[in-house]
Order: structure tokens, then sequence, then C-alpha cells
């Protein structure tokens, strides 16, 4: 019970944080539309065509934009010294890791309805048909790349040039998710029945589990002085 | 002294191995029926996939360990199997594509394998590139660990997730692996082939660890040089 209102404590604190400063879910949210935005360009994706492209262009738009928002997190909290001070605080490590991880969620959750929006409406294509089997994929993509994510982030935090490190570090590492969310994404948009796909939902929560304990265990250590 | 002995042994062990290694893989072993003389770079590439697989392991266990012992050594073997495993995974990387050209008529193919291997150059880039980022290297060791154990656990994941990918579209049959069958012969050469490469593998491993071990005591001795200089009266320095 305590567990959960720390994290909730810890949790809130990041979005007090992020209400009053709104700069992490701005630029999170402004550069995923101009990833989907520049794609438009790149490829001029039209009618069938779009449908094929689309699951591959979301997951770049995602994992860019949560690139993003993980390193704005870690760089807030080095400024006066508050990592200082969440590491002096009297709780487990993993539950900083934890709340750390949902906040990130949130806000790449909020960036991602604001990009497939923009998707939606400049490639002329409805999510509604099956929206219920494509927000499931997205939920599970989302927790398994934010999972490795925030983790990882902590961990570039101590670097030079973290911008280039967390994404050499992630990228990797997150090729399952890659796959198996875009394909069952794929799978979902064109209206296969959820049989199809289900073996990749499986992988994206296998995976979400594995780094979830992984990194609540690890966590302690990317944490120590 | 003890340990500069075994190391001018270990180093004559890998030249003489490698020599014959080399006679074996060039001379001893007879041409391929279907592939000439080009297969026999399987005798470096092979062997270097081995390598790099075993340094992905030991730094996996370097980081085990410094987690738990907190041992210097530990971070050392780690640190230094990330470096000479990488060596050996750029070179698994520049023989695949010169076999495959002349083999599969293409210098790349995404197949499940090669697909993992280049996951793997790109996880050992990431492993080095870190160790040379760390601001503060007080806590690179613990940093580094954690990272080495969750690009660890992850690689039998892309593994699986690769090979379900490639099933649900269908590649072209590339021939089965080396090992589906070597004739004696060949097989022997394969065999001395990938001890020289371990032997090697290891060999650099102990010497990138006894630099490492070096340097620090070079910058122990050189800080406390430095504190002594500073703690001595100003007409002694004169």
């Amino acid at each position: 019970m305590r567990s959960l209102s720390v994290i909730w404590t810890l949790f809130e604190k990041d979005l007090r944080l992020e209400w009053r400063q709104r700069e992490t879910l701005a630029a999170v949210c402004v550069f995923g539309v101009l990833v989907v935005f520049l794609f438009n360009f790149a490829f001029q994706p039209g009618g069938e065509e779009s449908l094929r492209l689309l699951p591959g262009l979301l997951w770049i738009a995602f994992a860019f934009a949560g690139i993003l928002g993980f390193n704005r997190s870690f760089a807030a909290e080095r400024e006066n010294g508050c990592l200082e001070g969440l590491r002096l605080t009297p709780v487990d490590p993993g539950l900083i890791y934890l709340a750390k991880a949902l906040s990130n969620f949130v806000f790449l959750a909020v960036a991602e309805v604001v990009i497939v929006f923009a998707v939606s409406l400049w490639y002329n294509f409805s999510f509604l048909p099956s929206l219920k089997w494509f927000a499931c994929v997205v939920f599970f993509g989302t927790l398994g790349y934010v999972a490795v994510g925030v983790t990882f982030a902590g961990v570039a935090a101590n670097t030079r040039m973290r911008e280039v490190m967390l994404p050499v570090l992630q990228f990797p590492v997150i090729i399952p998710i890659f796959i198996g969310a875009i394909e069952a994404t794929s799978s979902a948009l064109r209206g296969d029945s959820p049989a199809q796909f289900l073996s990749w939902v499986k992988l994206l929560i296998g995976f979400s589990i594995i780094f979830l304990v992984l990194s609540f265990l690890l966590f302690e250590y990317v944490l120590e002085e | 002294m003890k340990q500069n002995n075994s190391m001018t042994a270990h180093a004559v062990l890998t030249a003489a191995w490698i020599v014959v290694a080399l006679y074996l893989g060039f001379v001893y072993a007879p041409n391929e029926a279907a592939q000439g003389n080009a297969y026999r770079i399987m005798y470096v590439h092979v062997p270097s996939a081995w390598s790099a697989l075993v340094a992905y392991t030991v730094i996996f266990i370097g980081s085990v360990g410094y987690i738990w012992k907190r041992s210097q050594r530990y971070d050392d073997l780690a640190n230094a199997a990330g470096e000479v495993g990488f060596v050996f995974c750029c070179c698994l990387l520049i023989t695949g594509p010169l076999w495959a050209k002349p083999i599969w008529g293409v210098w790349w193919v995404w197949d499940p394998r090669t697909t993992l291997t280049f996951i793997l150059w790109l996880l050992f880039v990431a492993y080095v590139l870190l160790r040379g980022f760390f601001v503060n290297p007080s806590r690179a060791a613990l940093l580094a660990a954690v990272v080495g154990i969750i690009g660890f656990v992850d690689v039998p994941i892309d593994y699986m997730a690769i090979r379900w990918w490639r099933t649900q579209h269908p590649q072209p049959v590339i021939m089965g692996g080396p090992d589906s069958g070597l004739p004696p012969k060949m097989l022997l050469a394969f065999l001395v082939s990938a001890g020289a490469f371990l032997c090697l593998f290891f060999y650099l491993l102990r010497l990138r660890m006894s630099m490492l071990a070096t340097r620090r005591e070079a910058s122990r001795l050189r800080r406390e040089f430095e504190d002594e200089a500073q703690d001595r009266p100003a007409a002694q320095r004169l």
C-alpha cells in the first residue's frame, strides 16, 4: 500500500512539474507531428499504399517522440541536484523507477494521441473501425518501449552527449518491440481477426514484463552514488 | 614477473596456433565442391562469430560479477570483453558480406542470423561508446554493468522476434550452415581455427585487462604524487 502511495507521490510530482513548465509535452507532441509531416514529403503515400506505410510511420514517430521525452525527464532532474534529492529519499529505488516509467508512459501516450490524430487527418485514414485492438497494441508496445527507455535515460544522464547516447543504447534493444508492434499494428489496422496478431501482442507483453522487472531490480544501481 | 611470463607464453601459443590454423585452412583442407576456394573464409568468419558470442557472455558475467562482488577486476573483465568483442564482431561483419557476394550474389541479406549479428554489433558499439562517454568515472562500472545485463537479456528475445518476423515473410532458402556435416579434413581445419581465434580472444582480453589495471595504477600514483607535492612546505619545494 505504501509502495503505491510512494509511486503516486512521485508521479504527481512529475505531473505538477510538467503542468507548470509545459515544456516536455509540447516538445514531444510537436516533434512527433513533425516526423509525420516530413514523412509525407518523403513517401507521398496515398490510398491503399498509406495502409502499408502507416504502421511504420506511426512507430517511428512514437519512437523519436519517446526518446525526446525520456531525455527531457532526466534533464529536469539534473537541475538543482534534484536527482540527489530523489536518491536520498528513503524509498526503494525500484519505486522511483516505476513512478518515472508511469509519468513517461502518460506523456508518451498523450503525444501518441496527438500523432494518431494528425495521421488520421493528413492521410484521410480512420482508426475508428479497429480502435480497440489498435489501442491495445499501442498500449503494450509503449509499455515495453518506456520500460527500457527510462532505465537507459537514467544511464545516459551520466554521460556526455546524452542526447546521442540514449538512442544508441535504446534502439538496438527495442528491436523486438519495434517488429512486434509494427506487425501487430498493420494486422489490426487491416481488420484481421485478433487471433492473427495475438502472438505479437503476447511478445510485447512478455518483453514489457521482463524489462519492467529487470529495470525495477537494476534501477538501484543506476541511482547509486 | 610471473604474470609477464604467462602472458608471453600465451602470446607465443596464440601465434603458433594461428600459423597452424592458417596452414590447415589454406593448404590442408580440400576445396569445397560447390564453392571452390571461396568457402575458406569460413575458417575466419565462423570463429569470429564464436569469439563475439563468447565476448558477449563475458560482458554479462563481468557485469553480474561487479554488481555482486563490487570488485574492480570484474569491471575490467566486462570492459575488456566489450572492446575485444567489438573487434571480433567487426571482423564477422566484414567477412560476412565478402563471403556472401560470390556465393549468394548479394552483399547483404536480412535473414535472421545476419540481422541478429548486426544488432549484436550495434550493442557492442553502444557499450564501447558508453564506456567512453561517462562524466564521472567512479559511477561508470555500475552503469555499464546495468547496460551489459539488459543487453544480454535482450539478445535471445531479439532472436525470437526476428525468427517469427522472417517466417511470416518467406526469404529465399539459404544453404544450411557449415555445421551440416563437414568432411573430416575440413572439420579439423575448422576446429583448429576456432581454437586459434578463441586463444587470440582470451589473449587480447588479458592484455586489455592488464592495461586497464596499469592505467588505473598510474593515475593513482600520479594523484598521490601531486597530493604529496602540495602538502610539502613551499621552502622545501625549492
